[in-house]
């Protein structure tokens, strides 16, 4: 190699090392390899050489090229990669520090339990039905065989508002979901199964009583439906609510006046811990019966084709119970620490392939 | 209803256990509210004899006294009056717990004399008031037994929930034929002897309000001696917590309890004339025995003599006619009352009597001669005297009824199938008599005490049946109500545990949807809100009504008539409302900042149904400071709270718009109306208005929503269009426009949207400016416009016309020129 080629790889080859970043490695490589730079020069110049010269130079030149290209690139990965490296050192974060905090937002545990219900009897095939809470006193007591000199009736039990104009008697804020039976009979064809879930008022108010509660009401009508699918119904509801499979559920004589026979319906469970299941002492969780012939016929339904039966139960009742809630009233007060503890995660809906 | 073990057995003849006794009266629908055996409160108390009582050396009110328990004779201190040598008494001993008060006797001294027990009156074992010394017990009782046993009081008390339809299990004899029927022993037999009389009855009856007192009978007795009553009466009272009164009073007590069948006694010289009349009353007043003064109305049936009323029907005796130890003339009134008048009565006079219970569930109409003789005898036995013949008046009430049961439809409709023979026998243990019989069914008489079987009460139909359907319904309830009750007995004996459990059947494998779109829609509006980082409440639907006026409306018609307390009398307008309370009361509790929603009704005097579904949300406070900055709520997070609820419930977001005209509890300049058209309001937003904060006592920042969850159309369901997806490369361009001040930025985007319709993809805000580098007046808007080739890649030229077009449009609808 002529002495000029081999001072040209020298010197290149130093100030390659030398170069400590891509700005001076960048420079390097214009000033060899670019447009004007030394290599290209001594291409170009590579013509005017003797002929008998020429080859034997343009082969060592074509040696040298590849040669810086290759010192050239290399140097280019080591710089980047000491680039990337300074760069990360630089970008490093204290990642313990706190981020943003995202609110977390959740579902009132009253919804919760209608939701759970809304699956259990929907695969029942339940639909959900729904009436106005404020009522007329027709709907809320006389077509359900409650007649018009029943204490249930008194301003201690029920709250009134005022006639609407026109008409003479007060209306009241319903004491119970029944009054949507009543609506659901006269409006729907039989057969047909609802539930009504929603809001009630009786005028009491204390350690165990709310003036504003949530029941909800069951309705099945049919023209072969027994007392024995009453209990079906129920049983199978239960054990699936409080989700135990051998849940002991008794059934007792008792009375309403909108059904017949009614009965009370008790779940096993123990007073000192309240296990549901467990234990040998029974709580009264709900009542029901086969729907009374004269409501039915109040409600333009010959009892004759059609019968059936009805249920009533608490829903904050039922939610204490399945959650060990100790307390009815700060289910209405709107603790955001209660809410925080007891309430439940939105993307995590009541559905019956994840479990209620 | 109380009664004693002892007592069920004068009508019971069984040797059933008391758990197997108590067991059966919960499942057949008489539920079992306690047991209660007074004998363990008296463990410790025994029957002892003073040997010696001696004034005590060092207190004057004192005794010492050598006290015999039959085993021993020990030191006791007391302080009765009268102990005294010689006295049979009850004594406590170490280790007993006094009833009254829950102390535990020990050994003490008092006064340096060693008392090594207790002599108790009447009132300290809880048994009565009496306390004016320790009990005397009679010569002859025995030393040394425990006293439960001695005084009878080892007898369970049950006391039992009787539902409103059971007049005839408000009896002892009721629940003992009950329990017979039910399998558990036999009932006895109860018939009184006829009595003999012996004079014409001097007093009589006289009926002018035949609606509500359809029949009377009274016998009088004369030449009785009243005082205490015997021991046995005495006991039965107490043990279910009755006060012994005289022996002619407490006969009445014993009846009501035994046999469900109130009486009333007059003392017969002091009734003026020779007539009681039943009649409404005319404002009059008399002092009942309660202690009380009753003024009759019209709509009472008062009883009268020639004096005035004395008495109020069924419900409570007079002061003046009532019977004490100086009564030597007892008129005996045996009646039935209409129920319904009994009940609204005594409710109006808030009078709660045992008569008042029996008589408005009904009491038994065919019992009335039967009770009067037994009534009458017991008075002779108790007090001597000679009887009368029988006064009466009107006639009794009709209760015959019959009801059939068809056999099949135990099964068909009460889901058992119970043989015929055994149906049948269950309804004769009940009292029902078979007056047919075919291979299908049974007719039976109805007892005369279940006026619930088969009562006929009217329907109370829909106003609106046709008259053909309201045939149809009559008919069909009066023939299905009966078997109904039939079938309900047969059951409840049985009871419904026998019933085998039959799971619904369903019409497929899956299920239809069990929500409505209405429902749904309030469903996935929870959780998106809930998403969205807000707690859900449930909160009360009525309010302080002065607050309710703060948030819109307080119309009288939804002014509760009776509501609990002053602060709950009126129906919340909006739950914006009730969640400002509510979060004015965490704030009280120190939680600085919350985001609060509830998905529930507001009331409305003039919305069509009155109830509309809303879901409203409200954010509060300034957040926790963060090192990376943490910011308050404004109008626009509950706008955008607002709006990610409507595109979750699928409502086309580019057709609404956005009016300034919210309702007045939001701050005027920061609130709005979002809607959709020109006449559906979809919700409002905005921050509240500093004067409702004020006047809840919540502190700023608070903003909130209010969505109308039932204007949302239903989303249409049709099948997507396929997605467009073009194949160039979207362009933006930017552009600054200066306004006035008032010209809302939504007029300025969508002027830029609509420019060129075919290319314009999106057009976005990202700078507002206002200050000093622009005149007065005047803000600075910073759009950016997206294009989207959708057949070729934009030449210069196309761009720069389009640009042109966005120009001049915004500046057309806003007068904006460009920075």
């Amino acid at each position: 190699m002529s002495d000029d080629l081999d001072a040209l790889k020298h010197a290149t080859l130093a100030s390659l090392a030398e170069a400590t970043d891509l700005r001076a490695w960048d420079a390097i490589r214009v000033a060899v390899l670019g447009k004007s730079g030394s290599l290209t020069a001594l291409l170009k110049e590579l013509g005017k050489t003797a002929p008998e010269e020429r080859k034997a130079r343009g082969a060592a030149l074509n040696v040298l090229k590849t040669e810086l290209q290759a010192a050239i690139d290399a140097r280019q990965a080591e710089l980047e990669a000491a680039a990337l490296e300074a760069r990360l050192a630089a970008e490093r974060i204290d990642v313990t520090l706190p981020p943003q905090p995202r609110a977390q937002g959740l579902i009132h545990p009253i919804s919760r339990t209608m939701e759970e219900m809304a699956a259990i009897f929907g695969a029942m095939g339940f639909e959900i039905a729904e009436g106005p809470d404020i009522e007329d006193d027709w709907r809320n007591f006389g077509a359900l065989n409650i007649p018009a000199h029943h204490s249930a009736r008194e301003d201690m039990d029920t709250f009134y508002v005022p006639a609407p104009e026109g008409e003479a008697r007060r209306r009241v804020l319903r004491t119970h979901t029944s009054p949507v039976q009543v609506r659901s009979m006269l409006t729907r064809t039989p057969p047909f199964r609802v539930i009504v879930p929603g809001r009630t008022y009786r005028a009491d108010h204390d350690a165990t009583h709310s003036p504003m509660f949530h029941q909800c009401e069951g309705l099945v009508i049919g023209r072969d439906i027994t007392l024995g699918h009453l209990k079906g119904c129920l049983i199978d509801f239960l054990r699936a609510f409080f989700g135990v499979t051998d849940l002991p559920v008794r059934f007792r004589s008792s009375y309403f006046p909108f059904t017949e026979p009614s009965m009370e319906v008790d779940i096993g469970w123990s007073r000192k811990t309240g296990e549901i299941g467990g234990g040998t002492d029974w709580l009264e969780i709900l009542g029901s019966g086969m729907v009374q012939p004269k409501v039915l016929a109040n409600c333009g339904i010959d009892p004759r084709e059609f019968q059936g039966f009805a249920f009533g139960m608490g829903i904050e009742r039922v939610t204490m119970l399945k959650h060990g809630i100790p307390d009815l009233r700060p289910f209405y007060e709107s603790d955001l620490r209660w809410l925080r503890h007891y309430g439940f995660n939105p993307l995590s809906p009541a559905m019956l392939h994840e479990g209620v | 209803m109380k009664f004693t073990l002892s007592w069920l057995r004068t009508h019971l003849d069984t040797d059933a256990s008391l758990e197997t006794i108590t067991d059966t009266l919960t499942m057949i629908g008489l539920e079992l509210e306690g047991v209660e055996n007074p004998a363990t409160s008296l463990a410790g108390f025994q029957t002892a004899y003073v040997v010696e009582a001696v004034q005590h050396p060092n207190a004057d009110r004192l005794r010492a006294c050598k006290v015999d328990t039959g085993t021993e004779i020990i030191s006791v201190v007391c302080g009765a009056p009268n102990a005294r040598t010689g006295l049979k008494v009850v004594l406590g001993l170490p280790g007993a717990v006094v009833p009254a008060n829950g102390m535990q006797l020990k050994v003490g001294e008092i006064r340096g004399v060693k008392s090594e027990g207790m002599m108790c009156s009447t009132r300290e074992l809880g048994l009565g008031d009496d306390h004016d010394g320790i009990i005397e017990l009679p010569d002859t009782a025995p030393i040394g037994v425990p006293f439960a046993e001695y005084a009878g009081r080892n007898d369970p008390v049950i006391e039992i929930a009787v539902t409103p339809n059971r007049g005839d299990a408000l009896s002892v004899r009721g629940i003992a034929r009950d329990l017979a029927a039910a399998g558990i022993g036999t009932l006895k037999p109860f018939a009184p002897a006829p009595i003999e009389a012996r004079f014409a009855s001097p007093l009589g009856w006289a009926i002018e309000m035949p609606q509500s007192c359809p029949y009377v009978l009274g016998r009088v007795v004369r030449g009785v001696k009243n005082g205490p009553s015997p021991d046995w009466l005495q006991q039965r009272l107490t043990s279910i917590g009755l006060r012994p009164i005289n022996a002619l009073v407490d006969m009445t007590n014993f009846f009501t309890i035994d046999l469900g069948r109130p009486l009333h006694v007059f003392d017969a010289d002091k009734v003026q004339g020779g007539t009681l009349t039943f009649r409404p009353g005319q404002g009059e007043t008399f002092e009942g025995l309660h202690g009380k003064t009753i003024t009759v109305r019209p709509e009472d049936c008062a009883i009268a003599d020639a004096s005035g009323v004395i008495s109020l029907a069924g419900v409570v005796g007079g002061e003046s006619t009532g019977c004490d130890e100086n009564t030597t003339s007892v008129f005996i009134e045996c009646a039935w009352f209409n129920p319904v008048s009994v009940a609204l009565s005594g409710r109006f006079h808030g009078v709660a009597s045992d008569a008042r219970a029996r008589f408005e569930r009904g009491i038994d109409p065919a019992l009335m001669p039967q009770a009067l003789d037994a009534a009458t005898a017991m008075v002779i036995e108790l007090c001597g005297g000679e009887a009368s013949d029988v006064a009466s008046a009107g006639a009794p009430p009709a209760w015959q009824r019959s009801a059939t049961l068809r056999f099949e439809r135990l099964a068909s409709f009460g889901g058992l199938d119970v043989p015929a023979d055994e149906a049948i026998a269950s309804l004769e243990r009940l009292g029902f008599t078979v007056t047919a019989r075919d291979d299908a069914s049974v007719t039976v008489s109805v007892p005369p005490w279940r006026n619930d079987v088969a009562g006929g009460t009217p329907l109370e139909p829909f106003a609106g049946l046709a008259p053909d359907r309201l045939d149809a319904v009559t008919a069909g309830a009066a023939a299905m109500e009966p078997e109904a009750d039939l079938v309900e007995e047969v059951l409840r004996l049985r009871g419904l545990d026998a019933v085998p459990a039959v799971s619904l059947p369903v019409d497929g494998a899956i299920p239809a949807a069990t929500l409505n779109p209405s429902q749904l829609r309030r469903s996935l509006a929870r959780r998106v809100l809930a998403s969205a980082g807000m707690a859900e409440c449930v909160t009360f639907s009525f309010m302080p009504r002065d607050v309710a006026a703060l948030f819109g409306a307080a119309p009288d018609a939804l002014h509760l008539s009776n509501p609990i307390a002053s602060d709950l009398d009126q129906m919340r307008p909006t739950a914006i409302a009730t969640l400002a309370l509510a979060a004015s009361r965490n704030v009280a509790r120190g939680i600085a900042s919350l985001a609060l929603f509830e998905i529930g009704p507001v009331f409305h005097a003039s919305h069509e149904d009155g109830q509309p579904m809303r879901a409203a949300g409200l954010r509060v406070g300034q957040p926790a400071r963060h090192w990376q900055g943490a910011a308050a709520p404004t109008a626009l997070d509950a706008k955008a709270d607002v709006l990610e609820v409507l595109a979750a419930l699928g409502v086309p977001m580019a057709a609404l718009s956005i009016t300034a005209d919210a309702p007045g509890f939001y701050h005027p300049g920061q609130s709005g109306l979002i809607r959709q058209g020109p006449k559906t309001v979809l919700a409002s937003f905005g921050a509240l208005h500093p004067k409702v904060l004020a006047a809840i006592d919540l502190p700023g920042p608070a903003v909130a929503f209010e969505i109308h969850l039932d204007a949302i159309p239903e989303p249409k369901r049709r099948k997507k269009s396929q997605p467009d997806l073009p194949a160039f490369q979207p362009l933006s361009r930017d552009f600054a426009f200066v306004v006035d001040e008032t010209v809302a930025a939504d007029a300025v985007l969508r002027a830029a949207s609509g420019a060129e319709r075919g290319l314009i993809e999106r057009v976005s805000l990202f700078d507002v400016y206002q200050g000093d580098k622009l005149e007065a007046g005047k803000k600075s808007l910073g759009i950016e416009v997206v294009l989207q080739p959708r057949d070729h890649t934009l030449t210069d030229a196309e761009i720069e016309a389009v640009s042109a077009k966005i120009i001049a449009a915004v500046a057309k609808a806003t007068g904006a020129v460009l920075r």
